[in-house]
């Protein structure tokens, strides 16, 4: 017994509608539309909503906004210095309102809210690619969430439901460490990559299947006959994710 | 309108992948996203359709009453629309934020239906000078997903299809007073023709080219959109300008272009989908809203 369950009769009845998670003897059901409940050490994808005096506050789909100090990311250059008055004016140049970011989360404050860091070289400042919003708990928390798909795009499912799907980039910058934004044109054949992909995702949601890398790339195959914009068609888009599931049943079996 | 807030590199790439002809769900410049088209889902108007167009939602209801003419048409009837924005559709719109939008609408609508041939006014006449029928015409927007005006217009046009208008006749007593009888059977009912009725299609200028039935996010892209209303025929019977960026005239003469072609195959299949609708007849599982 545990959250999202009631005992009756002796039996143990969910309270809400959602996926099972056991942990020894402690039953929880996790509602299938909920906002983001951040743990330690989960890798999230969010949005600027504000700049502040010492902080950035982002929206991560959770119930109260989460916070990225301005000790938790990294300078410029990678010096290690304590932050003055001037890096406090530079804010903005780094991250405006609006711009998306991928983050870690450090710790969470006793109201719930998320503290986030991008204390490391694969965080920081999203470029170009396409955001998918989905629910929190169709995420399937796994060991790495920075997956580069052989089909040739990469995606960051974040555990707070928010999918960045980005084309792969050729060479990594170190020194940069996710502060210059490539700007240049994506080419023709990763945009078609990564409309499939969205598409694919979308369509994994709305028939409710776990996302995780291996659950993605199976439906992308699938939909490889269809036209990429056929995807979102009730008829193609129940097709392909029966396709899917088969395919994942097997793996399993 | 709603809004959503996106990174510049998001607006880039959402820029460039339009100039390439491949927007971000993977569809071209003219297309549509898969709409749904339902008619006579509410039970106590003559006539009603909910169009969803994505993630947009729209329900339209037609009621047809007793009024009198307007006194410099007094042979037609009138059709009198109301838009409401419903507080569910985007948080914007809670308490009286809607308004604005809802008056736009509406204010679309009337021009669009300016045009003498759109819908048969005088069909709808009972007595010139004393009696005609006024449909009422209200527009429900329950999701907002982008582009609003698209799916209203074909809303508007599939509930005018399935409006039912019941037949009345006008019985003269000796005194010289008139009499209006209604017919008993509740199926002896008039249609309206709907062939010339106009559908508004709205192009975005996004970068240097335009797209049809932009989403939220590439309606945060772009900065002036054309609003055309294109009857089965091909015929405009009225634009409009929206946003606060500028067109180029040459544009505008692309967009026209575009917008007739797209307004054309728009009503072909609009057509078609009401025409099966009607032939499953009562039969018709209806799915409404719990479906």
């Amino acid at each position: 017994r545990g959250h999202g369950t009631y005992v009756e009769e002796e039996k143990l009845i969910a309270s809400v509608a959602g996926v099972v998670e056991r942990v020894n003897k402690l039953v929880c059901v996790k509602a299938l539309k909920t906002r983001y409940n951040g743990e330690v050490g989960d890798i999230v994808v969010g949005r600027i909503t504000e700049v502040q005096q010492k902080r950035w506050k982002v929206e991560t789909n959770a119930r109260l906004d989460s916070v990225l100090l301005l000790s938790s990311v990294n300078l410029p250059g990678g010096e290690l210095r304590r932050r003055s008055a001037e890096d406090e004016l530079a804010m903005r140049d780094y991250l405006q309102e609006g711009d998306l970011i991928s983050a870690e989360v450090q710790s969470i404050f006793s109201d719930g809210a998320v503290s986030l860091h991008t204390r490391s070289l694969k965080y920081g400042k999203l470029g170009q690619g396409v955001l998918v919003q989905v629910s929190p708990s169709l995420v399937k928390r796994q060991k790495t969430h920075f997956h580069d798909l052989p089909c040739g795009a990469s995606v960051i499912l974040g555990n707070n439901g928010f999918i960045w799907i980005y084309p792969t980039p050729e060479q990594k910058e170190e020194e940069a460490g996710g502060f210059t934004t490539n700007l240049e044109p994506v080419p023709l054949s990763d945009r078609e990559v990564i409309s499939r992909l969205r598409n694919c995702i979308v369509a994994l949601v709305t028939q409710k299947l776990m996302l995780f890398d291996t659950s993605i790339l199976y439906c992308y195959e699938a939909s490889l006959p269809h036209q990429i914009k056929d995807i979102l068609n009730p008829e193609v888009m129940e097709e392909i994710v029966l396709e899917t599931r088969q395919r994942l049943l097997n793996l399993e079996g | 309108m709603a809004s959503v807030v996106l990174s510049n590199a998001e607006k880039l790439y959402i820029v460039h992948g339009v100039q390439e002809d491949l927007r971000v769900d993977g569809r071209g410049c003219e297309d549509y996203r898969c709409a749904e088209v339902e008619t006579d889902i509410v039970s106590n108007t003559s006539g009603s359709a909910r169009v969803k167009l994505g993630h947009t939602d729209i329900l339209v209801g037609v009621k047809a009453e007793m009024g009198t003419p307007k006194l410099e048409k007094p042979d037609e009837g009138y059709l009198e629309f109301s838009v409401d924005c419903s507080a569910n559709a985007a948080p914007e719109f809670e308490g009286r934020g809607g308004e604005e939008l809802g008056a736009e609408i509406a204010n679309t609508l009337y021009r669009v239906f300016s045009s003498e041939s759109s819908v048969d006014l005088k069909s709808l006449c009972i007595n010139p000078r004393d009696h005609c029928w006024v449909l009422y015409v209200d527009v429900l927007l329950l999701e907002c997903g982008g582009n609003v005006f698209d799916p209203v217009s074909i809303a508007v046009k599939a509930a005018l299809f399935n409006t039912r208008i019941p037949k009345v006749r006008v019985l003269e007593d000796e005194e010289g007073s008139k009499e209006i009888e209604l017919s008993d059977d509740p199926y002896d009912c008039i249609r309206l023709n709907v062939d010339n009725v106009p559908c508004i299609v709205t192009l975005s200028k996004i970068g240097s080219r335009h797209v049809v039935d932009a989403t939220l996010q590439e309606e945060a892209c772009s900065l002036a959109s054309l609003l055309i209303s294109v009857t089965s025929k091909g015929d405009l019977t009225s634009m409009k300008k929206l946003g606060k960026g500028s067109l180029d005239p040459e544009s505008i003469f692309e967009m026209m272009e575009t917008g007739k072609r797209v307004g054309k195959s728009l009503h072909i299949a609009l057509q078609k989908t009401l025409d099966e609708e009607e032939s499953l007849g009562a039969s018709r599982q209806k799915v409404g809203f719990l479906g």
